[in-house]
């Protein structure tokens, strides 16, 4: 049954990237345990306003677990303490009365502070434009069931396919490291044989792009797929080091 | 070069240097095993990688290993560490799935190279650099002479079984790790090479450890002091025949278990 | 304000119409409309259009700019399309990245007419189940179209690597959605929105790394620059310092979505807005069939007053999901009293009310017609849950396929469930009730996707044009990719190829300066304001309003009702809004501000549309107009039109304009999914 509880939170508060930031702690009582995370905090919000404070900023959008936009490392743990899920798939009942929780951004030098809680993830668009998809132009497709695909590697394919470019593979590993996002892509990719025409060129070049833009050195402590919301798996990362490797030595 | 330049790269190099030392320390533990069960084996496995050529090639390769794995090392940390930000997170909680070794591996990297410098001194240095300098006294090439003096001091022991545990931990992370790196993994193998490395690791480490209680045991009960293959200045040994399990002390000095065994007994 | 006493026992709201809007003025010559639907039998239209329509020179196109808003499947496939066929493309997103379109949160799946199951589906059969989806009133024109480029759609999508649910022969799978009687739909697990978007999202990156589509994320839309009559640019508002930034193109698409959130409640995302539309219709395009609003039958009941969305079950759980009420009332009162479990009651006791009233579709009937069903339970008081709310068992799937294949094919969506309701659906039975979720109506479009202004042209759910009354599962990604993919890039062409000689513009001019300055004095007099309610108080406020009288049921009263109740809404904003922050930053409060400003002109024009439409078709259903056996009672002869709404001023009353809709193709008969 749903009951209410008071909670304590502490929320990383920065004006802007250069700016420096801070915790501030805040008490919320009669949160309903069937609210979602996100729903608390716009009861915090809410409060806040009321006092004519500026409300906790922090993304999200689909409130469904599938856009990938809200972020937030809640107690430790990026999207919250419960595995496989978005912090806007997270509920109260997870947590109990008089609980203190810490809620900080994306710590990575790739996702700088835009405010509060909100991070420009802009890297991941970059990356994914320098080669995360097919060369070819809107209408030149074949019949679509001109090449069998097996179920199989279409399934391992989807796998792959349901990263939701989120972000807490980087903010989980120590390392500020992308590795799981864009092995997610090009295994996608490197899986369908649409794909794997391009294969090489598009693990070179995501990987370049990747390092480009300072996000860490995987050392697989595979942090990434343990935080991750969509469960992506690790091999992801191993089949990436393949796809660049068998590029490298190719050329 | 993309071995520098990239990312997948320098885990690469990292792959390779430590596949090599992986099998490595595997050839050293077992040459090791030699010592427990034969002296004279072990002195002529420490001659025929004395000063020759082609063991003072495969030292030179192993140092080059040691020292890339190292500064690669040393460079993704700093790297990665820029890569994190400035602001580092107030609660940090490791999910279950992490092993802990994964993400302290410069740390343990750091102890186990603590413990080779303390024995590359107690070795190496008297041993194949000893040769290359022309000291011959003591015989650069009697490693169980070596082996006596080191594990007769109390600390040696300690250090080296730290230094054990500290290479367990970086060794079962970097085995399945390498494989990972180089992407030779999949869903299927990743579980599998993870079992895999525990006991590879284990046993290798196990090896080591056995062998520097075993050591420290007989450095301590001045086993060697006697043995003529250890110190040549003592007599030579008799074969006796043991009496039984049980006789560990006295004669035996706890080389022989079963009765009617032929053991060496040093006088 | 109309005396609702007054209006007792009055259904036909003609007579009172008059208070809120100009109705007459239709039939005068100047308000004609014309929607440019091609000559020739339906078979021919398109391709007749293509046949002969003017096109642009690969030379030219490359001066010519092009403004689309909006990164969802409509405006990611029209741009990455645009710019792969030579324009310079800009493109808009609110978002953080252009790949957070609320598109991505798409489940079920995406129709298409490729009869691989060799089940007897065709081009006509698709085209025929959405025009009767949609309740006769769609256009016939854009609907055969739609049909025609669906093969297409799968096509562009699989060579995309979208990874597509496959046979293991390694064939494409399919599966049935509501409203069809063959298995037409294509899906990758529950998250074909996802994947589709991501498709699109990779060819727009594609374009992006050539430079030929300029990306700007977190930004939005606050007006359209008109210059000498035609859509020039547009003004929009950096979310990121409040900074307001002018962009001047030759034609600017609109791709922004519907206004499903004027409910506040409803399975759209949070940042959903209808500004774009409204923006547009201030500046003369006009707004369509605006009361068509789909209320989805399977979602998560609400929980409490905190809620801020709610979350949509995939549609394709009514292919195994059997729903049912108690039979006894006494039965519900128990359930709701937490005396009796669902799985207390026994079979003979449960009404299966589709399977009851709809032999033929049983749970498979269109979306609008589940939804009032589960309705009219409830309110007949066999309602479970809090009472709004009825379930849908998965024991009978268990019991027939095994728990495991049911884990095979929604284990995904009961997981959801699990985790949102704390209930373990293999289990129990899930409690389902309906919820706002797509708009049918929305910016009036021609054949070309072109709005009534000049250069402006609007694609996906943010035009009214494909389905009618009521849109049918997997047919919005159909829709909204054929427009991207298939439709607007052919099209505009048409418009653009007399633009040719027009130079790229600049954007200090005295239209951009006015435009800007406009937006900037809207923003100012908000902020004036300080009273003492924040944005989302003001919007939940609008959505009971808005959930209670112009919801699933409506009635001349309903109606007239919530037209009085906005204007105290209304009030309320104008008077007592407080935005926290300043202007001239990042302001998510004034962000919801600005958009609420407008959903009260969208849900009054809501209202008016609703009120003036006295029949019931599709979605829109008025209690006063029902069959004796509770279906829709349409009434072609005086309404078989699609109402255009004419913005004539901030107080005045919009002109309503009709375009009258001919079938020729499909013979016009009652819905009927019972037999």
């Amino acid at each position: 049954m749903e009951t209410t509880i008071s909670v304590n939170l502490k929320i990383w508060r920065q004006r802007g990237p250069k700016e420096k930031g801070q915790f501030v702690n805040y008490h919320l009582d009669n949160v309903s345990t069937g609210s979602s995370f996100l729903e608390m905090l716009d009861m915090l919000n809410q409060q806040l306003v009321e006092k004519g404070e500026e409300p906790v900023v922090f993304d999200s959008d689909c409130r469904e677990g599938i856009c990938g936009m809200c972020s937030l490392y809640i107690n430790g743990h990026p999207h919250g303490p419960v595995q496989g899920i978005t912090t806007c798939q997270l509920h109260m009942r997870k947590f109990s009365d008089g609980d203190t929780i810490t809620i900080e951004p994306w710590r990575s030098a790739a996702f700088p502070v835009i405010r509060d809680l909100m991070v420009d993830r802009n890297a991941f668009d970059k990356i994914q434009q320098a080669g995360g998809y097919v060369s070819f132009n809107c209408g030149g497709a074949p019949d679509a069931n001109a090449t069998p695909i097996s179920k199989e590697i279409a399934d391992v394919a989807m796998d792959s396919a349901t990263c939701i470019g989120c972000g807490a593979c980087v903010a989980a590993c120590k390392n500020g490291s992308a590795m799981l996002f864009v092995s997610a892509k090009v295994s996608q990719f490197a899986l369908l044989p649409q794909g794997k025409v391009e294969a090489a060129r598009r693990a070179r070049a995501m990987v370049r792009r990747m390092d480009e833009l300072g996000f860490g050195n995987c050392t697989n402590t595979g942090a990434c797929a343990a935080e991750c919301p969509k469960n992506v798996p690790l091999s992801n990362i191993a089949r990436l080091n393949r796809e660049f490797l068998k590029a490298k030595f190719k050329d | 070069m993309w071995l520098i330049s990239s990312s997948v790269g320098r885990k690469l190099i990292m792959a390779i240097t430590g596949a090599c030392l992986v099998l490595f320390v595997t050839f050293h533990a077992l040459m090791n095993g030699v010592a427990i069960f034969s002296p004279e084996g072990y002195n002529a496995v420490c001659a025929f990688l004395g000063a020759n050529w082609y063991a003072l090639l495969a030292s030179a390769g192993l140092g080059a290993l040691f020292i890339i794995h190292i500064l690669y090392a040393l460079w993704l940390t700093v790297q990665n560490r820029k890569a994190r930000g400035n602001d580092r997170y107030c609660v940090v909680s490791k999910p279950p799935q992490v092993e802990w070794a994964s993400q302290n591996m410069l740390v343990l990297g750091i102890v186990v190279v603590a413990f080779l410098v303390l024995h590359m001194i107690q070795f190496w240095a008297k041993m194949q650099l000893a040769e290359i300098l022309g000291n011959h006294e003591p015989d650069p090439q009697n490693g169980m002479y070596f082996i006596n003096i080191a594990f007769s001091q109390w600390f040696t022991p300690v250090v080296y079984i730290i230094g054990f545990v500290a290479l367990w931990f970086h060794m079962t992370h970097g085995f399945w790790s390498m494989f990972q790196s180089a992407g030779w993994d999949n869903d299927t193998w990743l579980p599998r090479l993870k079992c895999i490395s525990s006991w590879w690791t284990s046993i290798v480490v196990f090896l080591f450890i056995a062998e520097a209680v075993v050591f420290t045991v007989n450095a301590h009960n001045g086993n060697y002091d006697n043995c003529p293959v250890v110190n040549p200045g003592a007599a030579p040994c008799e074969a006796v025949i043991c009496e039984g399990a049980g006789c560990t002390d006295g004669p035996c000095n706890g080389h022989c278990a079963n009765a009617g065994e032929i053991v060496e007994v040093f006088n | 304000m109309a005396d609702i006493k007054k209006l007792e026992g009055m259904i036909d709201s003609t007579p009172i119409m008059k208070d809120y809007a100009d109705i007459e003025s239709a039939k005068l010559p100047e308000y004609q409309i014309d929607s440019k639907i091609p000559e020739g039998p339906i078979d021919q239209k398109w391709t007749n259009y293509k046949a002969h329509q003017k096109l642009v020179n690969p030379a030219n196109k490359r001066k010519l700019d092009i403004i689309v808003v909006g990164t969802g499947l409509a405006g990611a496939s029209a741009a990455s399309t645009l710019a792969e066929l030579g324009f310079n493309v800009w493109n808009f997103c609110i978002q953080d990245s252009p790949r957070r379109a609320h598109s991505i949160a798409a489940q079920g799946g995406i129709n298409a007419a490729k009869d691989y199951q060799n089940d007897g589906d065709s081009v006509y059969r698709l085209f025929y189940d959405t025009v009767k989806g949609g309740d006769f009133r769609s256009r016939e024109a854009n609907v055969y179209r739609l049909a025609e480029v669906s093969n297409n759609i799968i096509d562009q999508c699989v060579q995309q690597g979208v990874p597509f649910a496959r046979e293991y022969g390694g064939l494409l799978a399919n599966r049935s959605f509501g409203g069809a009687q063959v298995s037409r739909t294509f899906y990758a697990k529950g998250q074909t929105g996802q994947q589709l978007l991501l498709g699109a999202y990779s060819s727009l990156n594609r374009q992006i790394e050539k430079g030929q589509v300029r990306s700007f994320n977190r930004r939005e839309m606050l007006d359209v620059v008109m210059i000498d009559g035609r859509a020039r640019g547009i003004i929009v508002r950096n979310l990121v310092n409040g900074k307001l930034e002018r962009y001047a193109a030759h034609a600017v698409v609109l791709a922004t979505g519907g206004y499903g959130r004027t409910f506040f409640l409803s399975t759209n995302a949070m940042g959903c807005n209808g500004s774009a539309a409204i923006q547009a219709f201030k500046k003369g395009a006009y707004l369509s069939n605006l009361a068509f609003t789909q209320i989805h039958p399977t979602c998560i009941p609400v929980h409490g007053e905190d809620q801020s969305k709610l979350t949509l079950m995939s549609e394709s759980l009514r292919n195994d999901g059997r729903i049912w009420v108690p039979k006894k009332k006494e039965d519900a009162e128990a359930i709701r009293a937490g005396l009796k479990k669902p799985t207390d009651i026994p079979d003979q006791d449960r009404d299966f009310y589709l399977e009851r009233r709809y032999p033929a579709f049983g749970n498979l009937c269109p979306r609008d017609i589940a939804s009032r069903a589960a309705k009219e339970r409830c309110d007949a008081g066999y309602g479970v849950g809090t009472g709004n709310a009825v379930y849908l068992d998965f024991k009978y799937a268990i019991q027939r396929l095994g728990e495991d294949a049911v884990r095979d094919r929604y284990g995904n969506l009961f997981d959801m469930y699990q985790m949102i309701s704390d209930d373990n659906p293999y289990e129990t039975p899930m409690m389902i009730f309906p919820a706002s979720h797509y708009t049918m109506g929305g910016i009036w479009v021609d054949y070309e996707l072109q709005t009534s202004i000049k250069g402006l042209f609007a694609i996906g759910e943010c035009n009214f044009s494909d389905h009618g009354a009521n849109r049918l599962g997997a047919s919005a990604l159909m829709q909204g990719l054929a427009d991207g993919y298939f439709v607007l890039p052919y099209t505009m062409q048409n418009y653009l190829s007399d633009q040719i000689a027009v130079p790229h513009f600049t954007t200090d001019t005295p239209e951009f300066d006015e435009a800007e300055k406009a937006v900037r004095r809207r923003i100012e007099k908000l902020m004036a304001i300080k009273g003492t309610k924040s944005p989302d108080e003001i919007h939940k406020r609008l959505g009971h309003v808005m959930w209670n009288l112009v919801g699933m049921g409506r009635t001349l009263q309903s109606l007239v009702k919530a037209l009085d109740e906005l204007e105290d809404v209304k009030k309320e904003f104008y008077t007592d809004l407080r935005i926290v922050g300043s202007a001239d930053d990042l302001n998510t409060e004034l962000e919801k501000a600005l958009r609420l400003e407008d959903f009260l002109v969208m849900a009054k024009m809501m209202a008016i549309d609703a009120l003036h439409r006295n029949e019931s078709c599709g979605a829109h259903f008025r209690e006063e107009y029902q069959t004796p056996d509770g279906e829709a009672a349409r009434d072609d002869e005086h309404y078989m039109y699609v109402s255009c709404w004419k913005y004539t001023g901030e107080n005045e009353k919009p002109i309503l304009l009709k375009e009258p809709l001919k079938y020729e193709a499909i013979k016009v008969q009652t819905r009927n999914y019972k037999s």
